[in-house]
């Protein structure tokens, strides 16, 4: 067994869900090597690959794809690089993490290699045996996969927590390789023909003619994203989750003044984001994220299945409602029945400064 | 331009689901079943373009056995034109739906294909992603907003990601897969519901597409989720600090 890990980086590091990825590629088998891709341009590309070199050590090689068609998280040009990845290393699996990165890609690579991907992995029986939510959650599904390799699985990040590695730098370091792109833009029956193309022009344009290539037929416009200096939400100890009962996007910001003090991350339920309370990324639930903080503080939250989806795997979970018979209740550790316009104010006036 | 939409019948969203006794899957028999709600942003997208006049023709596709021709149905109420059924006695893994998919989209010919981003009962959120990559098109995913620009032949897509909102320019032809934000669907109304009983629908079989459906992953079980134990209702703010200070360790 061998495992591909797609690896998102940011400012010079890699994402830590991509090291759940990596903890879930341990779980498969025993023997497994992890190639670590990592895709984009620049410096930071490869600060990143220097530092995922020695950040766990079952990963045995880097892989850097450089260049800038990878500036962005384009699925086109990724799902290519798997592939052409994939049909080089010959993997027995390809794992991406469940985020919109992973989701948006994998995929596309999987039906480029012709293989059935398996979605939101939360628990790993064997190399092919999976567990994964459906319907929202409600049911817990156990799947074989049968098909050829590779067998390609999204993780979810909250399931395959990342424990605290000593790594010692110098045995375990990983090789770094550049991923040769030469053939990215060119379709598959390249590698199918085994032809050096270069060689023969004329025959190269035939080709390329014949496949339609997708990479370059979407372009990154931009990203509107706010920068609150908070925790990131996917990966924050503590969540304070507000909804529809706050009434106002002014109202709302009690929660943020909250999350402030306990240092945590802000989440919102779908009703909160479709009322214009909050912008889309802070949407907890089946469609938006999903957390399991060590604590979930969820004020005006009445519990629709859709949002418990998003954050039942919390540690603790408190519920503050005015409706005593709120869902919200069934899964909460603590509850307290009272008007979250009370409750809040109090609360900032009684918590403790956070160290 | 021709859009071409595919929706999926699943239990309805607010059935409360059962699972089988012999845990091989939900229980489907008895139950409200519903077009997905995905699969109806979808299908809205499609219609609002057609009434803004940049698309003459919205084409609905399901997949499944016989009875799926009810929610075409309600797609055709809803105001799509005709539409297409192929039929199949099992479940179809994402991957058999996008080849079959490719088929119909090499008959039709559609400058467009919107799909919802994932089915609420197998939640898979592949579908799309699949067949843009078998077709070679572009694909703008979890889509918030779409505007075409059919002089220049782009679509500018607004996605919904972790980050935020990004905002992706494609050539057309190309796949956008609907979050929910994108529109609020529209009701059938009855005068619509009769109409639609005398739109065309065309069957196909995969063997006349000449897919072979076949699948890579097998269910083992199906199973409830562990249950989480309802904790303790309290009387104060005073005694929430003290538990989550003393007793969970969180604060």
């Amino acid at each position: 067994a061998s495992t591909l890990v797609l690896a998102e980086h940011e400012g010079g590091s890699i994402k830590a869900q991509s090291l759940s990825a990596v903890v879930a590629a341990n779980s498969l088998s025993q023997d497994n090597p992890v190639s670590l891709l990592l895709a984009g341009s620049g410096s930071s590309l490869h600060q990143a690959a220097e530092k995922a070199a020695t950040c766990h050590p079952s990963i045995s090689q880097v892989l850097v794809a450089d260049s800038e068609k990878f500036a962005y998280p384009l699925a086109e040009p990724w799902a290519k690089l798997i592939q052409l990845v994939q049909l080089k290393g010959d993997y027995s699996h390809v794992i991406a993490t469940s985020d919109s990165f992973g989701k948006n890609i994998l995929p596309r690579a999987a039906a480029l290699l012709d293989v059935s991907p398996v979605t939101d992995v939360v628990d790993i029986n064997g190399p092919h045996q999976f567990i994964r939510p459906i319907y929202a959650g409600n049911a817990l599904c156990t799947v074989q996969y049968t098909g050829a390799n590779p067998c390609m699985l999204t993780v979810r990040s909250t399931s395959f927590p990342v424990p605290h590695i000593s790594v010692d730098s110098k045995s375990g370091a990983a090789s770094i390789s550049e991923v040769d792109l030469s053939t990215l833009d060119e379709g598959p029956f390249t590698w199918i023909l085994g032809l050096q193309l270069e060689s023969i022009p004329c025959l190269e344009a035939i080709i390329l003619t014949l496949i339609a290539d997708s990479v370059g037929k979407s372009r990154f416009m931009k990203l509107s994203s706010q920068d609150t200096g908070r925790p990131d939400l996917g990966s924050a100890k503590i969540v304070v989750t507000g909804g529809r009962a706050l009434k106002s996007a002014e109202n709302f910001k009690m929660i943020e003044k909250l999350a402030e003090k306990l240092g945590a991350a802000v989440g919102a339920t779908r009703a909160a984001v479709d009322a214009g309370f909050v912008p889309n990324e802070l949407q907890v639930g089946q469609t938006g994220k999903i957390v399991a903080p060590e604590l979930y503080m969820a004020f005006g939250v009445s519990g629709a299945i859709q949002h418990l989806a998003g954050m039942k795997d919390s540690k603790i979970i408190v519920a503050v409602n005015k409706d005593s018979d709120a869902p919200i209740f069934q899964v909460a550790d603590y509850g307290l029945v009272g008007d979250l316009f009370e409750v809040i104010p109090e609360l900032l006036e009684k918590l403790p400064e956070k160290k | 331009m021709k859009i071409m939409v595919a929706v999926k019948r699943v239990v309805d969203y607010a059935v409360k689901i059962r699972i089988k006794p012999d845990k091989s899957g939900v229980e489907t028999q008895n139950v409200k079943m519903s077009m997905n709600p995905f699969c109806e942003i979808a299908l809205e997208e499609a219609l609002k373009i057609k009434e803004s006049g940049l698309a003459k023709e919205v084409v609905a596709v399901t997949m499944g056995p016989s009875n799926c021709v009810d929610t075409l149905r309600t797609g055709l109420a809803m105001g799509a034109d005709r539409g297409i059924h192929v039929e199949a006695a099992r479940d179809l893994v994402p991957l058999s739906v996008a080849k079959v998919l490719k088929k119909l989209v090499e008959v039709e010919n559609p400058e467009l294909l919107i799909l919802g981003k994932q089915a609420i009962d197998d939640d898979c959120n592949q579908t799309g992603q699949m067949i843009a990559a078998l077709l070679g098109w572009p694909q703008g995913t979890f889509a918030s907003k779409v505007v075409l620009d059919k002089e220049k032949q782009v679509a500018t897509v607004d996605r919904e990601v972790d980050g935020g909102l990004e905002t992706l320019c494609l050539d057309l032809p190309a796949v956008i897969t609907t979050d929910l934000r994108l529109n609020q669907p529209r009701y059938a109304t009855l005068p619509n519901i009769m109409k639609a009983k005398s739109k065309p629908i065309k069957k196909y079989t995969p063997e006349e597409l000449n897919v072979e459906i076949k699948s890579d992953l097998e269910v083992v079980q199906v199973t409830e989720p562990p249950k989480r134990k309802a904790g303790v209702i309290l009387s104060s703010v005073d005694e929430l600090i003290d538990k989550l200070k003393n007793e969970a360790h969180v604060i």
